[in-house]
């Protein structure tokens, strides 16, 4: 793969939140890397370190977070090396993103309209004239119907899932190299869930943007990505070109993950069950992280972490079976 | 219009239900409008069967768990609980009927007291009908948490204490110390990771085989619905719009919003590609919902009659029921 084809590579990022009750180790030593026009899926229930993530590439951990350790890699720019004013440029530009709560991310006080104009001037150096129509052809592209009166409408006023087709339309007023979509259909029902898995497919299609897409549900990877990386407790612990990971899942908690699923026309007397639960981040044990929960461990398991391992077809698992 | 044709072996029977909530206005505080939460729906469940409820947010679900359960006032409609009508009956028969229907909710978090152990939690159903001494009412919380999967300690402990599998466990236990004939569940899993939800809903499995429970289980996720339930019905915009056995709604849905609501799902296999139906618009607003057939603006099988004509809930094969001018298998 040639060098200038990856656009964003984190190399050992450690993301820590110093709160009262100790040191949480949110995201504790990541690699992956996302090629331009890649989706990549990343999946893993919740607290597992997907938010703090997207939230780590962004900067926008807030006062109590910090990347300790790690680089993120931006074509060829560490991110942790820039100003919070470059940072700025480069937020809602360069790398845009959508979350799981679109009303929270539109400013409640001004008309959708405003916003979009806004960002269109302050990224792309629009006038209002120009920015006006530039708008509703966003608005349009993104299939809100009567995108002229929308425009005039306030968050409040519209509904979950037209608010995220205006935060795809902000996205799109970038045209951003990479989107980072952090459980972005989560609060829609499956029918509008449908038409924004659409929108993202059309964007990806029209702009090549590279999209980073965090999710619980393994249907929407499945759908949408082309590889996909399953978090577990802070640390990847598998890595595969989605064909693989469904076809032949290789680390026991990808295997757990997939067989606990109920999966629409294919119904099962019991649901495969992971025992126990999560352990807490503020003391994450040594060794294997899923070993509590594991039917595979051994006494290796507890003692040592196992490293990343390199299968055949671009594959990579954190298990010392392999 | 009857959705069953012999009553005894019915547990639950609901008929024409309605809920309208009133939108007040204006300086007097005038009812301005209504929004039509239930508009006329029929149902009923069978004893030890557990019928799923699905559709998108709003449409209904809740307030039809609600009112089942006398919860809310209906505006209209019966419910009959074991042939009586529970919007009829009296104080006194209210109270065994409060035994006999218990809830658990989305969020047991939300329901549950913060700031008393939850044991005491689980025993208040029992203190307010009086049953048993304390001592009894202690052995029936241990025996119901060891039930569900916890043990008899965590009695004494916090909610904060518990993970979210956990705290729903404590809710399912909590309907169960009271002994209930039937339970509604009102997205009990939406909130759990799929590895803890499969532990919830094998729970709820086992309690039912053992017990003899019977549930009206309430989700907007069809593959959940279909792992869990004998019947499921898909409710649109306050309606009822279609109700059949599980493997009759799953292998051969026939009106199209269940069409389009299967196709929506997105299935964890890359290899399975399907062809969408990809629903444009929004749900209406059930303030004003559209004329004719609700689902009509949205519907591509929509014909001019649709817009004027409300279709009628109909038995379009034995124990499936539709309400579309154009149903087809
Ligand atoms: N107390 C209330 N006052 C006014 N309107 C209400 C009230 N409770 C519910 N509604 C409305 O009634 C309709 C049905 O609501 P309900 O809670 O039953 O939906 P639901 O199917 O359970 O949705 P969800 O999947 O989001 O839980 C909605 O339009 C809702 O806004
Ligand atoms: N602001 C914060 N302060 C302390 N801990 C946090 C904060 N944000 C996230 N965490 C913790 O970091 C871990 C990962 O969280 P997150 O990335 O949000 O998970 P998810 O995978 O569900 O998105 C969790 O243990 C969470 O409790
Ligand atoms: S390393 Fe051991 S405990 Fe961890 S997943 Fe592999 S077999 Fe299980
Ligand atoms: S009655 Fe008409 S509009 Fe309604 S679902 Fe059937 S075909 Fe569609
Ligand atoms: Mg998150
Ligand atoms: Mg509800």
């Amino acid at each position: 793969m040639a060098q200038s084809d990856v656009l964003l590579k984190l190399k050992g990022v450690k993301t820590y939140f110093f709160t009262d009750e100790g040191t949480v180790h949110a995201v504790d030593g990541l690699d992956f890397q996302v090629r331009r026009g890649e989706t990549l899926g990343i999946v893993g229930e919740s607290g597992c370190g997907k938010s703090v993530t997207s939230m780590s590439i962004l900067r926008l951990l807030g006062k109590t977070g910090k990347v300790i350790e790690g680089e993120i890699m931006f074509d060829g720019e560490n991110l942790l090396d820039l100003s919070e004013e470059e940072m700025r440029k480069i937020r809602g530009n360069r790398i845009s993103m959508i979350f799981q709560q679109p009303t929270t991310c539109l400013n409640p006080v001004f008309r959708i309209g405003e916003q979009i104009i806004e960002a269109l001037q302050i990224h792309q150096g629009l006038s209002g004239e120009e920015g006006n129509k530039r708008t509703i052809e966003l608005l349009t592209l993104v299939g809100l119907p009567d995108p002229v009166r929308r425009m005039r409408s306030f968050p409040h006023e519209i509904s979950g899932g037209q608010a995220q087709r205006v935060m795809i339309a902000m996205a799109l007023a970038c045209n951003p190299e990479l989107l980072i979509a952090d459980e972005p259909t989560t609060a829609l029902d499956v029918t509008i869930q449908a038409q924004i898995l659409d929108l993202m497919r059309e964007l990806r299609e029209k702009v090549n943007t590279a999209i980073i897409l965090i999710t619980h549900d393994l249907g929407v990877v499945a759908e949408m990505a082309e590889n996909v990386m399953v978090m577990y407790a802070g640390r990847a612990v598998e890595y595969a070109p989605v064909h693989a990971l469904f076809e032949a899942p290789k680390h026991p908690y990808t295997q757990g993950l997939i067989a606990s699923t109920p999966v629409l026309g294919n119904v099962r007397d019991e649901l495969e069950t992971i025992p126990g639960q999560v352990p807490s981040l503020l003391n994450p044990p040594a060794g294997c992280r899923f070993a509590s929960r594991c039917a595979h461990r051994m006494d290796q398991c507890t003692q040592e972490e196992p490293p990343l391992i390199k299968l055949e077809g671009d594959r990579l698992v954190r298990c010392w079976l392999y | 219009m009857t959705v069953s044709n012999s009553t005894s072996e019915h547990l639950l029977e609901v008929r024409n239900l309605k809920k309208y909530f009133p939108i007040k206005g204006g300086l007097m505080r005038r009812t301005v409008a209504q929004v039509k939460a239930l508009d006329g729906v029929s149902f009923s469940i069978k004893k030890g069967e557990t019928l799923g409820l699905v559709g998108e947010s709003g449409c209904g679900k809740t307030t039809t768990g609600r009112t089942v359960l006398r919860l809310i006032p209906p505006s209209a409609g019966e419910v009959l609980f074991e042939g009586q009508d529970v919007l009829k009956a009296s104080a006194g028969r209210m109270r065994a009927l409060r035994r006999d229907m218990q809830i658990v909710f989305q969020d047991p978090y939300a329901s549950l007291n913060p700031r008393i152990p939850v044991g005491h939690s689980i025993a208040e159903g029992l203190k307010i009908h009086n049953i048993g001494t304390p001592r009894e009412r202690l052995d029936q919380v241990a025996q119901v948490l060891e039930r569900v999967g916890l043990n008899s300690g965590h009695m004494r402990r916090f909610p904060h204490e518990f993970s979210g599998g956990q705290r729903q466990r404590i809710g399912i236990a909590r309907a169960l110390v009271m002994q209930p004939k039937l339970i509604v569940c009102d997205e009990p899993v939406s909130a759990l990771d799929v590895s803890i939800q499969a532990q919830v809903l094998n729970l709820l499995n086992d309690l039912q085989k053992d017990l003899g429970l019977t549930y009206l289980f309430i989700a907007h996720n069809l593959s959940v619905v279909e792992h869990i339930s004998n019947r499921v019905g898909v409710m649109y915009l306050g309606r009822m719009v279609e109700l059949a056995s599980r493997d009759q709604l799953f292998s051969k849905p026939m009106h199209p919003y269940t069409k389009a609501l299967m196709s929506a799902i997105p299935l964890p296999d890359p290899t399975i590609k399907r062809d969408r139906i990809i629903l444009e618009g929004d749900v209406p607003s059930p303030v004003n919902p559209p004329s004719g057939c609700r689902f009509h603006p949205r519907c591509w099988l929509a014909q001019d009659i649709c817009k004027h004509d409300d279709p009628a809930f109909e038995e379009k094969e034995p124990g499936h029921f539709v309400a579309c001018h154009f149903a087809q298998g």
